[in-house]
């Protein structure tokens, strides 16, 4: 996606999310929990390959940040990754002002920014020409907020945040690619599997 | 009267104050994790769960947000619930539809009912009567409790059958209960 030129985010590469996605997955050595976002989020998780700790959100759009907390909470010493579109963060800004008072050392939050509602038909986000999500969430008070430069920063940023003593956020200039698979739709699988993954449930 | 003022739950000497009967209910039952929107009626209950270190309690800046918070928390193993008043859980019905029933999880909420016998905001009570028929269209389990004698059998029972049948349940607060907010303070 094209920004204006004086977007605040201009100095970083335009990546693309599946890439990224399957980035962040080869890097997770320690049944890390992963939170998927509602729509191409999910997909492109899904898509680099189904792990057990991984929870894909069918709805309720803004919540991925929110329910990587309740997981990060519930299990501080099991690093907790919540994957989410800016449209979907724009929907519920104020979980950056809890995260940043309550401060879990375990988890790290990804945006991935291409200013468009992309599954809708692209219609820019009322933030794209103006806003700077990272500003926001410093603002919020979550300091270790910074955009990824390019895909090396990117890993750079992942490895950090797997040792970090406090929330990571990192944001992601994404292009206008639709996600490249389609999550199996069956909640209570979905949630079944992620709590087998978690250890709170034993199979059966 | 002692109801105007919001006493009525502590009318009778030695009786557990319907407060008092929610947090040890919690904590028989190992819910930990208690995110909340505040309310006035709520507000000794808040307390006493920030002073009890068995608690994780803590405001989010929208209802939804505390679903999704106790949502994620259950899967990963601890319990939770959370506080809210009318108009906020009038702001729910998207996360109940797509995150709570669908995916299973038992979701408990203290709704304090604002809205009715002796509201002085019309918009309450305008929203108030959006909540039963919103928990009834999502054939969701709910109880109004007004009454302090049978509100720990309401409570204990609510929260074991939410676990044990992986469902949402609303528990809502009634002024006759709590003393309500009354008249324009």
């Amino acid at each position: 996606m094209q920004k204006p030129a004086n977007s605040p985010a201009r100095n970083t590469k335009v990546m693309n999310r599946a890439d990224l996605t399957s980035r962040l997955v080869a890097r997770l050595k320690n049944e890390e929990a992963v939170v998927g976002g509602i729509g191409n989020t999910n997909f492109d998780l899904w898509a680099a390959g189904h792990r057990p700790q991984n929870f894909y959100m069918l709805g309720s759009m803004g919540l991925a940040f929110p329910i990587a907390l309740g997981v990060a909470l519930a299990q501080p010493n099991r690093r907790v990754f919540a994957l989410e579109g800016d449209g979907s963060l724009l929907m519920q800004l104020g979980c950056l002002s809890t995260i940043a008072t309550l401060k879990p050392k375990n988890l790290t939050m990804i945006v991935m920014d291409n200013g468009i509602y992309q599954i809708t038909g692209a219609q820019p986000t009322p933030a794209a020409a103006t806003t700077d999500l990272m500003a926001v969430a410093i603002g919020c008070g979550l300091t270790n907020s910074t955009w990824a430069a390019d895909e090396e920063d990117f890993e750079r940023l992942i490895d950090r945040s797997l040792t970090s003593s406090e929330p990571m956020l990192i944001g992601v200039r994404i292009d206008d690619k639709p996600g490249t698979g389609a999550t199996r739709r069956d909640p209570v699988q979905i949630r079944e599997r992620f709590m087998l993954g978690l250890g709170v449930r034993e199979s059966l | 009267m002692a109801a105007a003022d919001g006493q009525m739950s502590s009318s009778g000497p030695g009786e557990k104050a319907w407060y008092e009967i929610v947090l040890q209910t919690l904590k028989r039952n190992e819910i930990r994790l208690v995110p909340y929107v505040p309310d006035r009626v709520l507000t000794r209950l808040i307390k006493e769960l920030h002073a009890d270190p068995f608690f994780t309690t803590f405001p989010t800046a929208r209802e939804e947000e505390a679903v999704g918070i106790v949502s994620g928390a259950w899967m990963g193993g601890l319990r939770g619930a959370v506080l809210m008043q009318t108009s906020g859980f009038a702001t729910l019905a998207n996360v109940l539809a797509s995150l709570a029933l669908p995916y299973q999880i038992p979701l408990i909420m203290f709704v304090s009912e604002r809205g009715t016998l002796g509201e002085f905001n019309y918009g309450q009570s305008l929203v108030c009567r959006t909540m039963r028929p919103v928990l009834d269209s999502l054939a969701m389990e709910h109880h109004t409790a007004t009454r302090i004698d049978e509100f720990e059998f309401i409570v204990d029972r609510s929260i074991k059958q939410a676990i044990t049948t992986q469902a949402p349940v609303a528990l809502i607060l009634s002024p006759l209960l709590t003393g309500g907010k009354v008249f324009d303070k």
